[in-house]
């Protein structure tokens, strides 16, 4: 017979994830599905669907998600080798890389308002600069460019260091040996990282990618800082019709959201598998 | 009668709010609450922002004889959802509820308010209400619903730096909604900048765009809030939103209240409830001035808003809930929640006089007058009756204004498309037509 002791400690755990994730997760279905009554019906998703912003809504979520992850991950990976290395100051690096970490992504989106605004600090740098005679509006609701670079700033400087920090807590396991011995078999940097440090990465990234592509479906303050009904997206939407008061629509968006980040992580699980036998030693 | 006594009444009530009006009755002090009245949840739809929230606290209650918990929910609809969950429950939390007129509606008509006439008759032996805002309170019936607290409106703030570019001969007091345009057009072609600013930030609460249209252009063009949602006159109103759009900053999109972008030089003249040009008019009171709405071919549509209390029939500490209307319709009290929320007194013979009174206030009342002594104001109401539907039914206000002039979609086909949304919400609260709309027989209809 297993010992008990571990389900134990892991009850409470599981309770709390029971009674304020799973629940409320299953409830948020319930409404999707059903009218303000409690009859079962497809109309919401159809009323979804048809949503003035509902397409807008897709497409931003995803063109975000496409650019900030592989933005991120790229930029991650440099600055975690880099805090690695026996560089001098690598320690002075790690405190300000981990520093956004502290910030809320309210707080983040409101900072990069002040730089993007149109009286905002970059313009008026600019301006000052004579670079530029009137200031750019790169928060305007018709400049998706200009909507999608201050968004991608934002959204990346303020959750890299979570990237960060994970894939670090992934490169300090791998044994120093493995990098060694490729050294003296003749392995270059370049070799070394992409042939042995990369592969044994492989299941940080997948927890890393699994983490940041869910909360990149649910980007939502950074956004609505910074471009109101600009730019909007699927959890910017949902807030809209939760405060418009039709729970039903809301619910429907959550869903939606729910299902495509159970997709991401169900991809990720299956795609970036590491064999179990590359551990075991 | 009701319906049709309404515009009349909130033109009264503005020019009773902006002159002082009527000769004061001598304030009397406290109406007999030496005692404790314990703990009172004083729950509102008005004064969200924070430091509104604050300013009631700190300025307001902290004065009261008892401990007034003052709650600010972010929409009415939350509220009246919660006061009529309890009154199902038969267990209520809320003792005092402050909520705009239109909000209460829905609450009276499922008589979940206590009749406080015989608390407004206390009150009325030491101050006077406007006799039209009582009947307001009324909500149609022989009952009195609520007792009225404070009023607002919405006009325009200018930052003095834009006179320069007002066209000749035109009266900054006095413009119509082309001679905005055409304003904004000289701003443009002078600075290479759209400097007039509109609230348009997504979300019901955030801003308040879709009470320009409610409450400003749509009478201002139509004569009516609802019934001429998608008329001729409605097209021709669109096209103008259109080319005024095309003098508003493009990052309207991401005010919520118009004082920050009024302050920080991203717009130079625009829109918004009085409450939420506030800060800019105090914090640079040399460089804006506030000015009445534009007017359009039906005249100056302008929206006004009045502010009741009313206690739910729930409510665990009824001794306390009347204390607390007590004092906050007490003169000083009436000049003290005024000045910290942004609104006007409604006690009459109230006077925005004293050290707390903001000089804005003041500036703010006197636009106020102006919409109050125009012969041709179109007195327009927030949305009356509505209940738990009111916020889609700004949402299809805002759907609107962002498939038309953000999206530049047929405007035919969206009023078309959206009034067709507006009517089942209309028939699913079975609301009848409000001011300024022609009263209807049963629900409103669009035409």
């Amino acid at each position: 017979m297993r010992p008990l002791v571990p389900y134990l400690l892991m009850a409470p755990a599981m309770l709390f994830l029971a009674y304020f994730l799973f629940w409320p997760a299953l409830g948020a279905f319930g409404v999707a599905f059903q009218t303000a009554q409690g009859e079962w019906t497809p109309a919401n998703i159809q009323a979804l669907v048809r949503d003035t912003d509902f397409g807008l809504a897709v497409r931003n979520t995803f063109l975000l998600l496409v650019i900030i992850i592989p933005l991120e991950f790229t930029i991650a990976l440099a600055m975690a080798v880099l805090a690695q290395s026996r560089l001098r100051g690598r320690g002075f690096f790690l405190y300000v890389w981990s520093f956004p970490l502290a910030v809320s992504d309210l707080a983040a989106g409101l900072v990069w308002l002040s730089i993007f605004t149109s009286h905002g600090y970059l313009n008026s740098a600019l301006q000052g600069a004579h670079v530029i005679q009137h200031p750019i509006g790169f928060l305007n609701y018709d400049n998706l460019p200009g909507l999608l670079l201050a968004v991608v700033a934002a959204e990346t400087w303020r959750s890299i260091s979570l990237v960060m920090v994970v894939i670090m807590s992934g490169i300090q396991v791998i044994p120093p040996e493995m990098e060694e011995a490729a050294a003296i078999l003749g392995a270059g940097a370049w070799n070394r990282f992409t042939k042995v440090t990369l592969p044994l990465l492989k299941p940080t990234l997948q927890v890393g990618l699994m983490l940041r592509t869910t909360t990149a479906f649910q980007v939502f303050a950074v956004v609505l800082a910074l471009t109101g009904s600009g730019l909007p997206v699927l959890a910017t939407r949902t807030e809209t019709w939760a405060y418009a008061h039709n729970y039903q629509m809301a619910a429907a968006y959550a869903v939606l959201l729910l299902m495509l980040s159970s997709v991401a992580t169900v991809a990720y699980l299956t795609f970036l598998r590491t064999p179990r036998e590359v551990f075991q030693r | 009668m009701r319906t049709r006594v309404w515009p009349a009444v909130a033109v009264a009530i503005l020019i009773g709010a902006a002159c002082g009006g009527t000769p004061a009755p001598a304030s009397s002090p406290q109406s007999g609450q030496a005692k404790n009245v314990g703990s009172v949840a004083f729950v509102s739809s008005q004064g969200t922002p924070a430091n509104e929230g604050q300013k009631m606290n700190s300025q307001v209650l902290a004065g009261f004889n008892g401990q007034a918990d003052f709650i600010s929910g972010p929409t009415a609809a939350q509220d009246v959802d919660k006061v009529t969950a309890e009154q199902k429950a038969g267990k209520g939390t809320i003792d005092v509820l402050a909520l705009q007129h239109g909000d209460f509606t829905t609450l009276g008509a499922s008589d979940a308010l206590m009749d406080v006439t015989p608390l407004l008759q206390r009150l009325q032996k030491d101050r006077q209400f406007p006799q039209a805002l009582i009947d307001y309170g009324k909500l149609g019936t022989s009952k009195q619903y609520y007792i009225p607290w404070l009023q607002a409106t919405y006009m325009m703030a200018v930052n003095k730096k834009a006179l320069q570019y007002l066209p000749k001969g035109d009266d900054v007091n006095n413009l119509t909604y082309d001679q905005v345009i055409a304003w904004g057009q000289a701003i443009q072609k002078a600075t290479g900048e759209r400097m007039f600013g509109l609230p348009a930030a997504p979300g019901t609460q955030a801003s308040l765009i879709h009470r320009f249209l409610q409450g400003y252009a749509y009478p201002s063009y139509t004569g009516g809030e609802v019934t001429g949602f998608k008329s001729p006159q409605a097209v021709q109103m669109w096209e103008m939103l259109k080319r005024l759009w095309a003098v508003t900053n493009p990052q309207s999109t991401t005010y919520s209240q118009l004082q920050d972008p009024l302050l920080s030089g991203d717009v130079l003249f625009g829109w918004d409830h009085q409450a939420r040009l506030q800060n800019a008019l105090q914090q640079q009171p040399d460089q804006f001035q506030t000015v009445p709405a534009p007017k359009g071919p039906k005249g100056l549509g302008f929206m006004s808003v009045v502010v009741g209390l009313a206690i739910p029939k729930t409510a665990p500490n009824v001794a306390g809930a009347e204390a607390l209307i007590d004092y906050l319709t007490q003169s000083k009290n009436q000049i003290a929640a005024g000045s910290a929320i942004g609104f006007f007194p409604v006690v009459q013979g109230v006077k925005l006089t004293g050290s707390q009174v903001p000089p804005y206030l003041n500036a703010e009342a006197g636009v106020a007058a102006k919409y109050a002594s125009d012969k041709n104001a179109v007195v327009a109401l927030l949305p009356v009756g509505l209940g738990s539907t009111s916020d889609q039914f700004t949402l299809a206000y805002q759907d609107t204004f962002t498939r038309i002039v953000l999206r530049n979609e047929d405007i035919q086909t969206v009023l078309n498309d959206e009034a067709g949304k507006l009517q089942t919400l209309l028939n699913t609260a079975k609301a009848a037509c409000w001011p300024p709309d022609p009263p209807s027989t049963g629900t409103c209809q669009i035409k």
